[in-house]
């Protein structure tokens, strides 16, 4: 059986020293091997940013794809092999900018794929302009007298959009988002994972020590229940978004594979796809 | 007696034009004649004029008609429309509802039925269309028993008083039409008998749709957009026969996206779009062409640019097809030569795509997309699946740490194991790589990977990449593309001169040392296409030297080539 070793390969990541990515990438390997996945049986799809590289740096089949878009290229390996694990990953730009639209539309398809958002609420590759999640007022190269939009709030925007499962984390717990992900990639569905992950170099306001005094884990509210839709948006709105865990999982949602009963081939790739002479006559037939 | 009539029908957009068009040519084609239909019709649901052209046969068509012989109007506008396009001694069969007049300059009859009137009192005016294909029935002396068959296709789920009550329609408007055509001499109205081969009639975006599920795809992404629409809904009706499905994506890239995706994973999957959907997918067909990832778009043209004329005839995106996307990647755009052809070169996108490992771009426009036409059978026996090098099993243990997929090859392919695969875990990505995938920008591996990609254009690609019609040898060559094939080869038949004519296939790489002799040999060289900047001229002209030699015709009013317009375009070059 693999271990999380197993999930390593011999690239040096060329994060700056500090980032909260590395620790999402060790979570991950930690949550593959603690769910008994061997390297090969994960596809792991990027797209541009700092996080867009992730998918070099664990050992599993690797795609890193096209700002914003990693989405759908995950969507389509699933639906050609459900077999397949299969993890999405991008950053606050890549996922609530660009491929916003991608987001929401994979939250309500519920294909069942794990999406993990390493949010730092700043541009980081492009060397730190303002992000969709950055907060009013944030000062960047691009917004120098503070940011005039409001942050999109990406677990209201979840709950809105149909989400099964939404989960947030900080980088620096590792132990804690390993056990997320596991969940996250056990759930049969769409499973979003918002992590924050801090840029040491770029964001000097929402650092590792900002993250842990102003998020609020869910284990700490007493009449917290996951599955309760109003008590959820209760707190999300009460903590403007700003909690940790497993914040909403509906476990009864059928995936969308689920939903088609033709649909029942786990893994749809075939060498050599045939039609029946019977069926080609039949369809034939209906051209006359 | 007639070897063939163009038969038309017109109204508002949403009274069932188009299903009076359907009955009427599908029940012709059963009878065993060769049909080539055009519709006119708007980007709105109802209102608007909308027509059904059908040209019937008794030998192959492959164009529109140049003028008509029977004109269906359910509306004066009908007439104003399209009365100056009928024959000298031409029928307008119209409804008696709207008090039908006819230009009297123009030598035509006009016969007014009560469509919707008789169809009230039988029982619905929704058979107002059998009044009138009943009407048009005694017109050609067709035996009503043949549209009986097709009512009982129609509505025989519907219950039996349906079927009765529309074949009473068509016996009405055949009763109706008996009283009023004493005077006319019906031989001009008459088809001499088809012949007896088996034909299928159908739109060129069926052909394609059924290719495609003979190349075996199982996952199909798309967004709806004018013309293509089509090829998802026959997808979605017919993939779960084969444990497949369709997703309707939230837009073109996402639909572009997850069939990269699929394909990545070792499925066979592709998507469907026009001119805007493609501007869309551009990046993305890059990132195939740098990942090496197998895919394949469907572009429907239709008119540009911008939303342009979304529901008329154009060949204008030849240009963004071949260059398309930023940076330098091996493409390759195919162009099936008819609807029969469109069956097998769907199959042949999907086998270069995975053979070459990049993105190929089967081209159709709307005319061959959505005019319906007889079209040979299919042949189950001529369908061959070539996968190329991709690698389903797992591998041998190697020392890498990633298996090399970029591996440098005299043919510029190398191995694709899919996902799921022991040891072929590998890199993919869209910055500059190395073998194993891992990003690497150095000059010397750049240079590498890029000649390895772009050397398999060097490749023999398509077998067949163009057709040869008309004469062999010949002072004049026609070049063209898609839907003009047809239309070009009908108005070389009608001319004296001799004619070569190249129905071009692989657009791009243009197989231009195959093309060479006839090339070299023709006095001159005539590129005819649907667009204002002459595309596809320009592409000869980056490949072939002897410009002077080279004349274009062009037509970019939305309209589809009549083989008269191109009777006369072809005298006007070459005397």
């Amino acid at each position: 059986m693999a271990t999380f070793k197993d999930f390593r390969n011999h690239i040096k990541p060329n994060w700056c020293p500090g980032c909260g990515d590395f620790s999402i990438q060790a979570a991950i390997q930690k949550a593959c091997a603690a769910n008994g996945l061997e390297p090969e049986e994960l596809a792991l799809v990027t797209g541009i940013g700092c996080s867009g590289r992730l998918s070099g740096y664990i050992k599993s089949y690797g795609f890193h794809s096209t700002h914003g878009r990693s989405l759908p290229v995950a969507q389509g390996i699933k639906m050609a092999n459900q077999e397949l694990t299969v993890i999405a990953s991008g950053g606050d730009g890549d996922g609530f900018a660009i491929g916003m639209g991608h987001t929401i539309h994979a939250l309500k398809r519920n294909i069942d794929i794990t999406y993990i958002v390493m949010d730092n609420q700043i541009y980081g590759l492009t060397k730190g302009q303002t992000s969709p999640t950055s907060d009013a007022g944030f000062v960047t190269k691009t917004t120098p007298d503070g940011a005039k939009e409001n942050p999109i709030a990406p677990l209201k925007a979840a709950m809105a959009s149909g989400a099964t499962f939404i989960a947030q984390s900080l980088s620096s717990d590792i132990k804690g988002l390993t056990a997320i992900i596991q969940e996250a990639l056990n759930h049969k569905g769409f499973s979003f994972v918002n992590v924050f992950s801090p840029c040491v170099t770029y964001n000097k306001i929402n650092t590792y020590d900002w993250y842990k005094e102003n998020i609020v884990d869910i284990a700490d509210l007493e009449d917290y229940d996951n599955a309760d839709r109003a008590i959820v948006s209760k707190y999300l709105e009460e903590h403007n978004g700003m909690l940790k865990g497993i914040v909403y999982q509906d476990k009864e949602a059928k995936s969308y594979a689920e939903h088609i009963e033709s649909y029942n081939d786990t893994n749809n790739v075939h060498e050599t796809p045939e039609v029946s002479e019977n069926d080609f006559k039949e369809l034939m037939a209906s051209f006359k | 007696m007639k070897d063939q009539i163009t038969w038309k029908v017109g109204g508002q957009q949403g009274e069932g034009i188009e299903s009076t068009g359907e009955v009427f040519s599908t029940t012709l084609n059963r009878m065993g004649y060769y049909l080539y239909s055009y519709r006119h019709f708007s980007s709105r649901i109802k209102g608007g004029h909308t027509n059904n052209n059908i040209r019937i046969s008794t030998r192959e068509v492959r164009a529109v008609a140049d003028n008509t012989n029977i004109l269906v109007a359910f509306d004066q506008q009908t007439i104003d429309v399209n009365a100056h396009e009928l024959v000298t001694g031409g029928v307008i069969i119209a409804d008696e509802k709207f008090s039908p007049t006819v230009d009297d300059a123009l030598d035509v009859e006009l016969i007014v039925i009560p469509f919707t009137e008789t169809a009230k009192e039988i029982g619905s005016q929704l058979m107002k269309n059998m009044v009138a294909i009943g009407a048009s029935a005694k017109l050609m002396d067709i035996n009503l028993e043949h549209f009986y068959e097709m009512v009982h296709t129609l509505f025989a789920r519907k219950g039996e008083d349906i079927v009765e009550s529309n074949r009473k329609a068509l016996n009405a408007g055949y009763d109706l039409m008996a009283e009023k055509v004493g005077h006319l001499n019906l031989d001009d109205f008459k088809l001499n008998a088809p012949d007896d081969k088996e034909k299928l009639f159908l739109i060129g975006n069926d052909a394609i749709s059924f290719g495609a599920i003979n190349a075996g795809v199982r996952f199909m992404a798309a967004y709806p957009i004018t013309p293509a629409s089509e090829i998802m809904e026959y997808m979605i009706k017919h993939l779960p026969r084969f444990g497949g499905t369709v997703i309707q994506t939230e837009d073109e890239i996402s639909a572009v996206m997850m069939a990269i995706g699929s394909n990545y994973a070792g499925g066979r999957s592709f998507t469907s779009s026009a001119g805007p959907g493609l501007s869309l997918m551009m990046e993305s067909i890059g990132l195939s062409g740098m990942t090496e990832t197998p895919l394949v778009v469907v572009d429907t043209m239709r008119g540009g640019p911008s939303t342009g004329l979304p529901t008329k005839q154009e060949q204008s995106d030849i240009m963004q097809m071949v260059y398309g996307t930023h940076g330098d990647i091996p493409k390759i755009v195919l162009a099936p030569s008819d609807v029969e052809d469109a069956f097998y070169t769907t199959i042949e996108a999907f086998n270069l795509a995975e053979i070459y490992q990049l993105p190929v771009i089967l081209l159709s426009d709307l005319q061959m997309s959505l005019g319906k036409q007889t079209s040979d059978p299919f042949d189950q026996s001529k369908v061959e699946i070539n996968r190329g090098k991709t690698v389903f099993t797992d591998m041998e243990a190697h020392e890498t740490d990633y298996f090399h997929r970029y591996e440098d090859t005299e043919d510029g392919v190398s191995r694709r194991p899919i996902p799921g695969l022991k040891n072929g875990i590998h890199h993919v990505t869209g910055v500059e790589h190395n073998p194993d995938g891992t990003p690497n920008e150095g000059a010397e591996n750049r240079k590498t990977q890029m000649d390895k990609r772009m050397r398999k254009l060097s490749n023999q690609l398509m077998k067949e990449p163009f057709k040869v019609h008309g004469d062999e040898e010949s002072d004049v060559l026609m070049l063209s593309i898609l839907s003009v094939n047809g239309v070009v080869d009908e108005a070389v038949s009608r001319l004296d001169e001799k004619v070569t004519v190249i129905h071009l296939k692989q657009i791009y790489p243009m197989p231009i040392e195959k093309l060479r002799p006839y090339l070299d040999g023709a006095k001159k060289i005539i590129v005819i296409e649907h667009n204002y900047n002459g595309q596809l001229t320009s592409i000869l002209k980056m490949n072939y030297a002897g410009h002077e030699r080279i004349a274009s015709i062009l037509k970019y009013d939305g309209t589809p080539f009549k083989p008269n317009e191109v009777v006369a375009e072809i005298k006007g070059i070459i005397n």
